[in-house]
């Protein structure tokens, strides 16, 4: 049969939609969006983006208890807000097949902390699959459903970066349909109040037992015996490195990792001279298999990070390869904001109040590097707005605090920290970056842009009437495009002895499809000063005597530099020769 | 066991993710077992980027480690110099002579590097001018094309496996301009008009 090549993500849709899943939903976050952004082309499956995780399991929860098979996806901090559903879920059980998929993100490419998954398996006590490349993802999840409902319990498939981005060649099956169960009413196993839950909690415990002696004849749990010198405990995409860098290692590959199969791992340890543990991120499996009295041999792996074939090399200590000598003194290329953001205007003008800025997760994130440096904290999804209420209590400070969370960020969870700042009496400000997208993720549809999953219309939070009902005294919408405008209105909003909330209101640059003409710097008017450089544009530079230089097939007109010159040098030009591939 | 691995650097937005997806359809077109990586994301927004295609009878590790890489096709000469140690010694180097300043040398934290051209010129690397030919071909956004045009000159793959996966590949009215893009870059290659 062809096979195809997919990354993770798109077989971890494929694999959920043979199963018969009729539902997926979700919060995008880098690593896992692709997962519903895939699913929701195939038929037979509702797909939705929920407003933040919890809400999503929650939406899950229900699909299982009405009887049907169904997915939710999320990376590994959305299951921290998931996770008080998925802990009493464990108990429940589920009706339908319940598979979480979460994405891990070792190195923390796009992600404000790396954490394994696994942990939470352990917690709520459910099973956890790891599948090693696209071919298991489609699999694993196949299975991933089979237990579910076998064992009347929730499952993760634990996803990392490499797994879910990286693509191979996977062969499809067809789709099982999976017929929907009539709708039966269960109150002992459903409603978890005291009495009841204890009663399930013996199903928990019970089925803590029945998971880990399948776990000695699942199919995703295998020993490859070679060279019976080194036998190497592995999961997930450190499987593969191991094949490259040990090829011939025994290994013992597990693709369920919670509960883990102790018969296996001592049976695996016993047939090999030398056991050695080769994991990213926490030491999960180290610690139970020597936990089982089985003599590892350590070997000097990094604790946080990711693997490479190369680094399990080094640690088996084979030679390093030939390599050219790394070129000194590039400058680093961090991400930024897009030529034309709106984010960048509101900064600007924000950086003007003398605010302290708790900040929030996005694109908008990217406006506390230099040259806007405007931004003094960002921890999790809603935390700007809680942070800035606390600030403001530790009374350490004179200047006015603002939280600044963007739209998708303020529906997930944003909207809580407001209603408390109403209800604790604070004078704060909040700006909600509206751009009309979760833009960080790649554009998905949310409450407050009207746009659905599978690209309909759907209804728009009316912003200015929510932040009224919750109780905000003044709520004033600016274009963030408009600087002096937008300076004017935060000035009155920071000094204020009221609430306040002001919506920066702007499409996405990246969504903005009829070009604007390009503008240039007039030589003669320039006078040096910088003050366009200090917007931070990526169009604008300085040539070799110090004059602002624009790239005009990088400018796409949106004019917040034009405002910010004094001098009256920076012009219009008609349409850019489109040389040099701006856009 | 040969597998080869070719490397893309650029910087985000430069269409490395879809020059990737070109060459690793082509590799399984032509019958061989493929492995991708790339990260998305947050360094997409005008960050470098790196995007790792490997193939060959079978590919584990789709993650490429310093001294690997046979060939490295560098969109933007900065991200050449960053990603060199990727490739292995006599390995191919395909630089586009564009470079693009990051944000610290935009603001003026940081000098602009120089001496690049020498440098990269010094450890054998192929230059051609990617959005040129792209202009050429009839829009500059095909330089990722151009680009995979210079490298399938140094790549065991038949033209028409190209030539099928971008015509799959690419937006249907912009298939023509590709396909010449394609060309372009192959036989400036060919032409050995690609050395500085």
């Amino acid at each position: 049969m062809a096979r195809t090549l997919m990354s993770g993500n798109e077989a971890l849709a494929r694999g959920a939609w043979e199963a018969g899943a009729v539902v997926g939903v979700g919060y995008p976050g880098t690593p896992s969006t692709e997962v519903l952004e895939n699913l929701v082309n195939y038929d037979g499956v509702r797909c939705e983006w929920a407003p933040n995780e919890k809400v999503a399991a929650e939406v899950a929860g229900g699909v299982s208890l009405g009887g049907a098979r169904t997915v939710v996806t999320m990376k590994h901090v959305g299951l921290n807000v998931a996770a008080d559903a998925l802990y009493s879920q464990s108990y429940t059980g589920v009706t339908g097949g319940l598979v979480y998929v979460v994405a891990d993100d070792p190195g923390m490419h796009s992600s404000q902390n790396e954490q394994d998954t696994r942990n939470h398996g352990v917690g709520a006590r459910i099973p956890v699959l790891e599948p090693s490349d696209s071919q298991e993802a489609l699999e694993f999840i196949r299975s991933a459903f089979d237990l579910s409902e076998r064992f009347d319990v929730p499952v993760i498939v634990r996803m990392t970066t490499r797994v879910s981005h990286g693509k191979g060649l996977v062969e499809t099956g067809e789709r099982h349909e999976v017929p929907v169960k009539p709708y039966q009413r269960d109150v002992p196993k459903n409603v978890m109040m005291p009495g009841n839950a204890r009663l399930r909690l013996r199903h928990v415990n019970a089925r803590e037992g029945d998971l880990a002696a399948y776990g000695a004849v699942a199919p995703e749990n295998r020993a490859e015996y070679r060279d019976n010198a080194l036998g190497v405990i592995t999961s997930g995409i450190a499987y593969q490195y191991v094949r490259e860098a040990l090829p011939d290692a025994s290994i013992l590959k597990l693709g369920l990792t919670v509960p883990l199969p102790d018969a296996l791992i001592l049976e695996f340890s016993s047939k090999v001279e030398r056991v050695v543990v080769v994991e990213e991120m926490d030491p999960y499996l180290s610690l139970r298999v020597r936990a089982l009295g089985v003599q590892i041999d350590d070997v000097d792996l990094p604790r946080s990070g990711e693997l490479s074939p190369r680094i399990i090399a080094a640690a088996f200590g084979q030679e390093p390869l030939a390599t050219r000598a790394p070129v000194e003194g590039l400058p680093p290329r961090p991400p930024l904001l897009c030529p034309g953001c709106p984010h960048r205007g509101l900064f600007y003008s924000l950086g003007k109040v003398r605010a302290v800025v708790t900040g929030d997760i996005g694109c908008y994130t990217l406006g506390s590097l230099p040259p806007l440096k405007g931004m003094d904290s960002c921890v999790c999804m809603g935390a700007s707005v809680g942070m800035a209420h606390g600030v403001a209590l530790a009374g350490s400070t004179e200047r006015p605090v603002v939280a600044v969370i963007g739209d998708s960020t303020f529906a997930h969870s944003g909207i809580t920290g407001l209603l408390h700042m109403a209800y604790a009496g604070s004078h704060g400000t909040v700006v909600i970056l509206d751009n009309r997208t979760t833009a960080m993720t790649g554009h998905q549809g949310n409450p407050v842009n009207g746009v659905f999953i599978n690209g309909e219309a759907a209804p728009e939070v009316d912003l200015e009437a929510l932040s009224y009902a919750l109780g905000v005294a003044s709520v004033r919408t600016v274009d963030p495009h408009q600087l002096d405008a937008t300076l004017a209105v935060l000035r009155e909003e920071t000094v204020a002895e009221h609430l306040s909330v002001v919506i920066s209101k702007a499409p996405c640059a990246l969504l903005v499809k009829e070009a604007k003409d390009p503008f240039a710097v007039d030589e003669e008017l320039c006078t040096k000063c910088g003050a366009c450089i200090r917007l931070g544009c990526p169009a604008i530079s300085r040539d070799e005597t110090g004059r602002a230089v624009i790239d005009t097939a990088t400018c796409v007109g949106c004019g917040q530099c034009v405002q910010v010159c004094r001098f009256d040098a920076i012009v219009g030009v008609g349409p850019s020769c489109d040389l040099g591939g701006g856009r | 066991m040969s597998i080869t691995t070719v490397v893309l650097a650029g910087v985000g937005g430069q269409g490395t993710i879809l020059a990737g997806d070109v060459l690793a359809k082509v590799a399984v077109a032509e019958g061989h077992d493929v492995k991708l990586s790339e990260v998305h994301g947050m360094a997409q927004r005008g960050g470098s980027v790196e995007t790792f295609v490997r193939f060959g009878e079978r590919v584990f590790s789709p993650v490429v480690d310093p001294g690997v890489a046979d060939h490295l096709i560098a969109f933007e000469e900065t991200e050449a110099a960053r990603t060199l140690t990727y490739l292995r010694p006599g390995g191919t180097l395909v630089v586009n002579r564009r470079t693009m300043a990051s944000l610290p040398v935009l603001i003026g934290d940081l000098p602009a590097p120089t001496g690049l051209e020498e440098a990269l010129f010094a450890e054998g690397a192929i230059f051609l001018d990617a959005e040129a030919l792209a202009c050429e071909a009839g829009s500059p956004r095909s330089a990722n094309i151009v680009l995979m045009g210079a490298a399938s000159y140094g790549l065991p793959f038949a033209v028409e496996s190209w030539e099928r996966v971008i015509s799959g590949r690419v937006p249907l009215k912009t298939v023509d301009g590709n396909l010449r893009a394609f060309h372009l870059g192959r036989n400036a290659c060919a032409e050995g008009a690609c050395a500085l």
